[in-house]
């Protein structure tokens, strides 16, 4: 059948300034470049490009521009560019059309109508360059009350603490799963998180054993599929993590394609090497609240009550009810991810479509635990559409903990987002298993540029935090006058808490 | 949702130290609970919490002990979780769900029914069940056997997984409800259908759903098998692995395995290791 489908995006290049030195035909994965050596040139397949600009960024005399093909069919407001695309697609092979990364449409991204405060005359603002300044950050189960008694002039805490976790900034990495991803990505991850004293989240495939040392600085996750679940990998993680669901996919389970299956993955997951990794759509050891209390204390008593038991969900339209069977279930963090979340491969049609916006669930279920009495005996960590520190802290100010970020630190490794995660050829060595391509991201500049990302913007937070007064992120968590809305409805401002500005 | 906290002085909630007499005469009472000649303990379960119980067990497997009566089980949770060594356990009662999940080398050995999760995640070891066991027996299971000797539930063998010489096994004497190896990546199960009389014939619906790795024996009939899978003839290789299994079985419940083997059993293997390969348009 011969395909309708043309090129999405068109490779410029200046003849005049290429030197020939086939840079872009050695970097591009997808053989979008090629040489003829028979008039000595370089071409391309505008077909294969991908936009993922490795050839840009490595061509040495910037001979290469990759524009968006300007010969778009006829303009029109239902029938867009991208609608038209799926639709031949799908009539070519009959199936569900896939993507990667998190969702791109426009809509629902209510970070950009939330501005934050200052103090001006009536309280001081303060320096975070020379005044001390607390990013640092317990997540865990907190007690209703302290008790304490004095010893030897001593004060001491009477009251036995839940297991609680400790990062110096409120900034995790989120899950990316050993498989999804190289091993060279968990390094960088894992290792940056360590060094800077916060957590690195395995993914649902398994930990290589070589990573184990860095267990303090590793959430490890328990998904559907229980890829590479083990004793020793509960019990070298700082906290274990239940994975329901994901907010790129939420509802639906995941297929690790084949060809990413390779023999270390093979290895870390216990499954043939060349299959798909399936990962079913629930845990079929919990299909209702009770069931997850049954999993969560499962794994409390397999690590010996020793380490906080996080579950995640994704942002659906019950979240807040959800939350609070979570938080009577035992869950000691609820980590909710939004529908902008990142993936390595979802439908395009669950991706775009369903879940909530990650704002309005943090908001709603950090109300709710409020109104329940129930907020202290959970940490909330929000995730799925963190792009900034402004993000992070409007995140904090609404209610959460600490937030998760993944395509950030993917995108601070090298990732361009150009959402082609499946296909296993990510020309920037991320989202790839393949030996030879795996070898491009570099562990030591890749730690290096993520620990560069967790200093920026913990400054920032700092300048934020400072701006408004505060001394200490504690103080921020939850409060939301220092938020406004702007562009919004009385309704969003009820779900999410927040006065319009200038009120 | 169960609210079972009176036997509990710590479960979810802070507590304090000190002060609690009621905490410290339950504590009390569960040391007296408790025998130990030697390398072999016995302990009296009734009315026990289940943390309590699996802290005991923990504690008595650290100290050395080689096995351990367990009696007046009812319904404890969690027997067996994350438990590693050699010790054996058994089970007199009726064990509650999640037993000998995430269990690393320990035997269990239960007097009676299994409930829900038996064997989830487990890692390696061994559970022999003298009775039914219910749900989703070994989900995801990744080494080590279990024995059934009666009938089990939903979705049992869900997700087993082998990697090289590591590869788990489960044998049910009964027969299995719905979705029995669902999503299999590996492993051996073998269903002997022991409970169905003469005519061996399982009701079993969507058998092998979504199976991409592994094997089933299954000794008579199945109606209703998923279109992921395929049935063959066994070949020599699997008369031995056969043999083998149901040989264990039959030591483990004291019968006689000529009756069993001789009869006609069918292979189920998966068609494809990809068996979703087509559904998506990249």
């Amino acid at each position: 059948m011969k395909s309708y489908l043309e090129p999405e995006y068109v490779v410029d290049r200046d003849d005049d300034r290429c030197t020939r030195c086939k840079a872009c035909v050695d970097q591009c994965t997808y053989e979008a470049h090629y040489y003829n050596p028979e008039d000595g040139r370089v071409y391309s397949r505008d077909e294969k490009c991908v936009n993922c600009h490795r050839c840009v960024v490595f061509c040495p005399t910037q001979a290469i521009t990759i524009r968006r093909n300007s010969s778009a069919y006829a303009a029109n407001y239902n029938w867009t560019q991208e609608a038209i695309r799926d639709v031949k697609k799908q009539a070519e092979t009959g199936g569900v059309v896939i993507t990667g990364m998190g969702c791109d449409k426009p809509h629902y991204t209510y970070w950009d109508r939330l501005l934050l405060n200052a103090s001006q005359v009536t309280n001081p603002s303060i320096d975070p360059l020379r005044e001390p300044m607390e990013l640092r950050t317990f997540l865990g189960a907190k007690p209703d009350r302290l008790e304490l008694d004095v010893e030897d002039e001593d004060v001491v805490l009477k009251t036995e603490l839940p297991p609680q976790v400790c990062v110096e900034t409120p900034i995790l990495f989120s899950a990316v799963s050993y498989g999804a991803t190289s091993f060279n990505v968990h390094e960088a991850l894992a290792r940056a998180a360590a060094e800077y004293g916060t957590l690195f989240n395995t993914g649902e495939g398994g930990l290589d054993w070589r990573l184990y040392k860095h267990g303090d600085h590793i959430i490890v996750q328990v998904a559907s599929g229980r890829f590479g679940v083990h004793p020793d990998y509960l019990n070298i993680g700082a906290a274990i993590e239940i994975k329901i669901g994901q907010g790129a996919k939420p509802g639906i389970g995941g297929h690790l394609p084949g060809e990413k299956v390779g023999p270390e993955i093979s290895r870390t997951r216990m499954i043939p090497v060349g299959t798909d990794a399936f990962s079913p759509a629930p845990q079929h050891d919990i299909y209702s609240i009770e069931d997850l209390r049954q999993l969560i204390y499962a794994l409390k008593e397999a690590t010996d009550y020793t380490k906080p038991v996080s579950v995640k969900i994704a942002a659906v339209h019950n979240s807040a009810a959800i939350a609070s069977g979570m938080v009577r279930a035992g869950a000691d963090i609820i980590a909710l991810d939004g529908v902008r979340g990142g993936t390595g491969a979802a439908p395009k049609v669950c991706r775009d479509n369903v879940g909530i916006p990650i704002e309005l669930a943090l908001a709603s279920v950090d109300q709710r635990l409020r109104d329940e009495g129930i907020r202290n005996k959970v940490s909330i960590i929000a995730g799925g559409g963190i792009r900034s520190s402004a993000d992070a802290v409007k995140a904090i100010a609404l209610g959460a903990d600490a937030v998760y970020i993944a395509t950030a630190a993917l995108v601070a490794m090298g990732c361009t987002v150009c959402q082609r995660c499946y296909t296993g050829k990510c020309p920037w060595g991320i989202a790839t298993t393949d030996p030879e391509i795996s070898k491009r991201l570099d562990p030591d500049v890749a730690a290096k540029r993520l620990m560069n990302l967790l200093q920026a913007w913990s400054w920032e937070i700092k300048e934020m935090m400072g701006g408004m007064g505060i001394n200490a992120i504690e103080s921020l968590r939850g409060n939301r006058l220092h938020l406004r809305g702007v562009g919004l409805t009385d309704t969003e401002l009820r779900v999410l808490g927040v006065k319009m500005a200038g009120e | 949702m169960e609210e079972d906290r009176s036997l509990s002085p710590d479960r979810g909630g802070p507590t304090t130290h000190g002060e609690d007499t009621a905490s410290k005469a339950y504590a009390a009472c569960l040391q007296e609970r408790v025998t130990v000649e030697g390398v072999v303990a016995r302990l009296d379960a009734g009315g026990i919490y289940y943390r309590d119980l699996n802290t005991l067990l923990r504690a008595l497997n650290n100290d050395g002990v080689k096995r351990i009566e367990v009696l007046n089980v009812y319904g404890q949770r969690y027997i067996g979780t994350g438990l590693e060594g050699n010790v054996e356990i058994e089970i007199h009662g009726t064990p509650g769900n999640d037993l000998g999940a995430f269990m690393r080398g320990p035997s269990l050995i239960v007097r009676g029914n299994a409930q829900d999760g038996c064997g989830n995640t487990m890692d390696e070891g061994r559970i022999v069940i003298h009775g039914h066991a219910g749900d989703i027996v070994g989900y995801s299971m990744r080494g080590g056997s279990i024995f059934i000797r009666d009938d089990v539930g939903y979705r049992v063998g869900i997700h087993m997984k082998e990697y090289q010489e590591k590869r788990p096994v489960i044998v049910v004497g009964g027969t299995a409800q719905d979705f029995l190896g669902e999503y299999m990546a590996g492993g051996v199960l073998v269903v002997l259908g022991l409970t169905l009389g003469d005519d061996v014939r399982h009701d079993a619906r969507f058998v092998g759903t979504g199976m991409h790795g592994g094997k089933m024996y299954i000794r008579g009939e199945v109606e209703h098998l998923a279109r992921d899978v395929d049935v063959v003839d066994l070949d020599e290789a699997d008369r031995q692995v056969l043999l083998s299994l149901v040989g264990e079985f039959c030591d483990c419940f004291n019968l006689n395995i000529d009756e069993i083997v001789t009869q006609n059993f069918s292979k189920i293997i998966p068609i494809s290791h990809r068996p979703y390969g087509n559904l998506y348009a990249l």
